[in-house]
């Protein structure tokens, strides 16, 4: 095994942002992502000429690398299209780091926008049906995440009142984030009560379809506090993949932020323990037990125990997913870069009304495909160098 | 050489479920590919499956009103791979993880599949 030369803290995000989530009619993806980006990189005093790497994946645009460069006028050195599903912007922010030490770049943005709900009304698909799940109609993604979650279930004791605390938990958070598209209360009892789609997931169990964009800018740490009064850090970053197809899910309740995870805090030298908050790719309710369980916050099989009683809600005992998720922020297609953005906002101090108390260390977890692509990035603060 | 998804849908028009396995390994491959995931060997035989399985995991994907609710599974060969197919014959709330079932070749789609029966 080769020793983990990644750049702790040799690279940080000095500008984030979001733009229009929840409805953006007549706005196209690249226009979202476009805003969400010089939205960002004037939070740090730049402009699209100052940028000389790009990093995007849209998914109705393979070319989308090519589509942002000719959007913003930006002559990028570097282009990274990465497309391991949501988790792909955590993988982006890795290869930026990289590149960035190696001196193959000075300001990398990366990118998503998506107008999948009010342009198609429905996730955007970027891949075919695999041939030997589609003749039994399985209704993809949730139909495999409820087959992880039923596996839980029945291996661990996984109960769907524990399952709804997260969506609960989600909703309280997003109350507090005025972005959010959903802010009314939600209990238990609503999410065990609303329609089911995939047994044993309900619809809201299920992450939301809306609009949206986000963007965040990284430079090298010794031009990061020029540009930013409190810079994230990029600690460590690492990511994993097991499978593509859910029939091909090595053990549907062990995922690879089990490998992503350790990786990752072995090179930010840290441990769960340190961490103040999080935030986990929640596509369905079922990934925020595993990512506590696999990231190391809470024994295998214990996670659902773990968000009983409002544990991970506003006031518990450990804040995940302080923006809402994509339970009840937004989630226009892949959130990945929606959990960077409020881990680096939480650092930044810049959180609003959801803002955590001296945030020194910040996680961010991106999952993609069916549970298939894992990637953690743990962010920190000047102080952690 | 047939290529591998074209042998195993001509096998199963032949009323056989076959799987591939590697003859340096002995392990049982699926779906069927050109090399052996790991090992890259491409000295792959199809064999004649058991037949005998075990639910992985379940689904009722809800279809009202539109249509009927459908089962959907994860299926554990005897042979040690997994593949997504569905039981019938029982309705699909009533599939339960660890239900021993047997596979049959079925038509969806005018094409043949493999489902499964409660064992």
């Amino acid at each position: 095994m080769s020793s983990d030369a990644f750049p702790r803290g040799g690279a940080a995000i000095v500008g984030h942002a979001t733009f229009g989530e929840g409805l953006s009619p007549g706005y196209t993806s690249i226009d979202l992502a476009a805003a969400a980006s010089v939205k960002a990189l004037a939070s740090a005093g730049l402009t699209p000429s100052d940028v000389d790497a790009l990093f995007i994946g849209l998914p109705d645009d393979f070319l989308s690398g090519l589509t942002l460069a000719e959007y913003l006028g930006v002559r990028p050195k570097l282009t990274d299209n990465n497309r391991t599903g949501g988790s792909a912007f955590q993988t982006h922010v890795a290869h930026a780091a990289l590149a960035l030490a190696a001196g193959q770049c000075d300001v990398a943005l990366i990118a998503y926008g998506s107008n999948q709900k009010s342009g198609a009304g429905k996730l955007v698909r970027s891949s075919q049906p695999p041939t030997y799940e589609g003749p039994f109609k399985p209704r993809m993604p949730v139909s495999a995440y409820a087959m992880a979650a039923a596996r839980h279930m029945h291996q661990y004791g996984t109960t769907r009142e524990q399952l709804a605390e997260v969506a609960v938990a989600a909703r309280r958070w997003a109350m507090l984030n005025p972005a959010a598209a959903m802010r009314d209360p939600l209990s238990i009892a609503d999410v065990l009560g609303a329609r089911m789609v995939s047994d044993p997931l309900t619809t809201r169990d299920c992450c939301l379809v809306t609009d949206g964009a986000a963007a965040v800018v990284m430079v090298r740490a010794d031009r990061a506090k020029d540009l930013a009064a409190k810079p994230a850090y990029v600690l460590g970053a690492a990511s994993a993949v097991t499978h593509r197809d859910i029939s091909s899910m090595p053990d549907l309740t062990v995922t690879g932020a089990a490998e992503s995870g350790p990786r990752a805090f072995a090179q930010a030298g840290v441990t769960p323990a340190d961490i103040d908050v999080l935030q986990l790719y929640d596509a369905f309710t079922i990934n925020t037990i595993l990512f506590l369980e696999d990231l190391g916050f809470c024994p295998k099989g214990e996670g659902g125990r773990f968000v009983e009683g409002g544990a991970i809600a506003p006031g518990g005992r450990l804040a995940v997913n302080t923006n809402g998720g994509g339970l009840s922020y937004c989630h226009p297609g892949m959130f990945g870069l929606f959990t960077i953005v409020e881990a680096a906002a939480q650092i930044a101090g810049a959180a609003g009304e959801r803002q955590q108390d001296a945030v020194e260390l910040a996680l961010a977890h991106g999952n993609g495909g069916v549970l298939a692509s894992q990637a953690t990035v743990i962010l920190g603060s000047a102080t952690t160098l | 050489m047939t290529p591998p998804d074209q042998a195993f849908r001509a096998f199963l028009e032949e009323g056989r479920f076959m799987l591939q396995r590697s003859r340096e390994t002995g392990r049982f491959v699926f779906y069927p590919r050109v090399a052996e995931p790991g090992t890259g060997c491409t000295n792959l035989e199809w064999v004649e499956a058991s037949g005998d399985g075990i639910v992985y995991s379940t689904t009722v994907v809800r279809n009202q009103p539109k249509a009927p609710d459908h089962n959907v599974a994860l299926i554990e060969l005897a042979e040690g791979v997994r593949m997504m197919s569905r039981v019938e014959g029982i309705p699909p709330e009533l599939v339960a993880i660890g239900m021993p079932v047997r596979a049959r070749i079925a038509r969806i789609d005018d094409a043949p599949v493999i489902v499964f029966d409660p064992a």
